[in-house]
């Protein structure tokens, strides 16, 4: 027996501070979408494009573009800078060398132009069985607002390893980056990519993972900076049992695009999938996405699904569009189910702290900071969250003092 | 000694095309550890006499003073007037995900005072002040008004108080919704709370049923916006025997 929710009717939300809310239903199954690594097979998006119809494709032109990536001499687009202990083999991979291209064919022409010209991709392997006690760190840092920069990572988990990845991008450039992860047979492996950059970088990735069979994949998106940032973070299943959460926290300020996709291919028995965002908004402009899919197979039978995504809008002007999708193609499911809702700061949270002598300031941070304290909880790693706390401070003490959204 | 004077009250409220008069002149004056019951019948404006002295946004003060030991509350923002000793106990908390009881009493202390409080003592206060109410310890790491029940409500409220302690409090019905047994509790944390600080209380109620529980010094009744008439516990007596039905008729 299928089991939808909707939970959406649930919450206490009146129903015209729903904003941008669409539950569209698309004219095709996800499982259809055009998959390829050659650039042509992907139009130049116009904006008309169901994938890309909130994405502001005006402003990437150039990461559309099948250009190579712009480094000069002793002068790279970008660097990458990977730091990784015992356990851990850092090497590169040509096109159609494996493991690169097994799990990642792309999925838009932002990801085919990342792969077209990407000559090497950075290889980044851990020993089966090999548990990691410091973090493999993979720092990407832009040396130019719109120098174009192109990137793949293959992270390749042995079975039963265990792993944490973080991959930082920090500075400026027009970036276009792919990372393929193999979680290994009874690995456990977690991904955490922060895009904390510039104002001016733009920034489009294809993250996909295959989930090896009682495996457990954590992916976890924690966007902050940048002008447009769109990424697609997908999984699914290399046999039964495997378990997959991706997460994510955004935070929009005006002028910026925060785009997040996710898709989590149920193709295998017995596995679950978790998939949380959560984003706060202000300021004049600020907008950010969150597309759900989830495909449950006809051969998915057993398996346990829930999305949701929260949005917090703080100030008059921002939008946030929230659009969960659910295929099922079998009855014989544990559980699937999701959740989606906007709504605007309450102004009588904020009277309630503050006639208990909290000013103004504190109030709005307790008010944000609770408001992402479940989803925080569920990163579980201590250096990811000191950074997005921090990163959530300073954001508020942007618009401190700021009229509230009415 | 504090005294929270209300002169001439006039608060109105927005509505969808004109402002709405609520409080139509109130006058009011409350010293430390003196009690006076607001009573009268619903849409009489005593809630929004509460909420206007607390400096919610929803109200306008169109004319009239309220000073707290000569200062003018209507000048201060809505924390400074808790951090100057007013506390408004509210009929319907409001619920603030994410945020646990234990962070928001902790935040509330170090603002009023100023400073954080001594963490030995602090933990020691919160524990009794919560054992006196009869809340259990897990309580504190729930989530501010999450979930809890209208009694937990109420005994939130009040441990608020406890731990805060104003120097004149407005409790806007802290007695709807209660059954006996945790109104007997609130009302206990009441009178607690003026025997150690002297505090001054404004005590908003439907019914007379706390007034058992909680001893009046004042009892004014509120009607059409205005006080209609002042007296003593009797004056609370004859309301239960007869009603409020005397002063609408002579409102009209």
């Amino acid at each position: 027996m299928s089991l939808l929710v909707d939970e959406t009717t649930q919450d206490h939300q009146d129903p015209q501070a729903q904003i941008g809310g669409d539950h569209r239903i698309p004219d095709q199954s996800r499982a259809a979408r055009t998959r390829s690594f050659d650039v042509d097979a992907f139009g130049v998006p116009t904006g008309r494009e169901e994938e890309w119809r909130f994405t502001p494709v005006d402003r990437l032109a150039g990461l559309f573009s099948d250009a190579a990536t712009d480094d000069r001499e002793g002068d790279a687009a970008a660097d990458v800078a990977v730091q990784a202990l015992d356990g851990v083999t850092v090497g590169t991979l040509a096109p159609g060398q494996a493991p690169r291209g097994t799990v990642l064919v792309p999925e838009d022409r932002g990801a085919a132009v990342a792969s077209a010209n990407t000559g090497q991709a950075l290889h980044v392997a851990i020993a089966a069985e090999a548990e990691l006690s410091q973090p493999v760190r993979v720092d990407v840092t832009g040396r130019g607002a719109g120098r174009r920069s192109n990137g793949h990572v293959v992270l390749e988990a042995g079975a039963h390893s265990k792993a944490l990845v973080i991959l930082d991008h920090t500075g400026a450039a027009d970036h276009t980056g792919n990372l393929e992860v193999l979680v290994g047979d009874g690995a456990e492996v977690t991904v955490v990519s922060l895009q904390r950059w510039d104002d001016e970088a733009l920034h489009l990735a294809q993250h996909e993972a295959l989930v090896g069979r009682d495996a457990t994949y954590k992916h976890i998106a924690v966007s902050i900076g940048g002008g447009i940032v769109r990424m697609n973070s997908n999984v699914r299943y290399a046999g039964p049992g495997g378990d997959a959460t991706l997460l994510g926290v955004y935070f929009a300020d005006a002028g910026q695009h925060l785009e997040h996709r996710s898709f989590v291919d149920h193709n295998a028995p017995r596995c679950t999938s978790l998939v949380t965002y959560k984003g706060a908004l202000q300021g004049d402009t600020a907008r950010t996405v969150w597309v759900g899919d989830v495909l449950i197979r006809a051969e998915a039978e057993g398996i346990d699904t829930y999305e949701l995504n929260r949005n917090l809008v703080l100030t008059d002007g921002a939008r946030a569009d929230s659009v969960p999708n659910l295929e099922i193609e079998t009855g014989d499911i544990a559980g699937a189910g999701h959740a989606s809702s906007t709504g605007r700061f309450d102004d009588e949270q904020l009277f309630y702290l503050m006639s208990r002598g909290i000013t103004e300031d504190e109030a709005r941070r307790l008010v944000v900071r609770g408001f992402f304290a479940d989803i925080i909880a569920k990163i579980g790693v201590p250096e990811v969250v000191e950074t997005l706390m921090t990163a959530i401070d300073e954001e508020l003490s942007l618009t401190m003092g700021r009229t509230p959204a009415a | 000694m504090t005294t929270l004077e209300i002169k001439n009250l006039q608060v109105s409220v927005e509505t969808e095309d004109s402002a709405k008069e609520i409080l139509k002149g109130v006058d009011l004056t409350i010293n430390s550890d003196e009690t006076h019951a607001i009573m009268g019948p619903n849409g009489s404006g005593k809630s929004t006499l509460a909420y206007a002295v607390a400096g919610h946004p929803k109200y306008t003060v169109t004319g009239g003073q309220v000073l707290l030991d000569g200062e003018d509350v209507l000048a201060m923002g809505v924390d400074e007037r808790a951090q100057a000793g007013l506390f408004l106990a509210m009929q319907y908390p409001v619920e603030v995900p994410g945020v646990t009881v234990s962070n928001f009493l902790r935040t509330a202390k170090t603002s009023i005072d100023g400073e954080a409080p001594k963490l030995r003592h602090w933990v020691k206060d919160v524990k009794g002040a919560m054992e006196a109410l009869r809340m259990d310890p897990a309580f504190a790491e729930r989530n501010v008004n999450e979930g809890f029940s209208g009694g937990e409500k109420k005994r939130h409220e009040i441990l608020q108080m406890e731990l805060i302690e104003p120097k004149i409090a407005i409790l806007d019905e802290t007695d709807s919704g209660l059954d006996v047994d945790a109104l007997k509790v609130v009302s206990e944390g009441v009178n607690r709370v003026k025997d150690k600080t002297g505090l001054g209380v404004m005590l908003i109620t439907h019914y007379t049923r706390i007034l058992r529980y909680i001893q009046p010094d004042y009892v004014h009744v509120f009607v059409n916006g205005r006080v209609a008439e002042s007296g003593g516990r009797d004056l609370a007596d004859r309301l239960e025997e007869e009603g409020y039905d005397r002063f609408l008729t002579a409102g009209v």
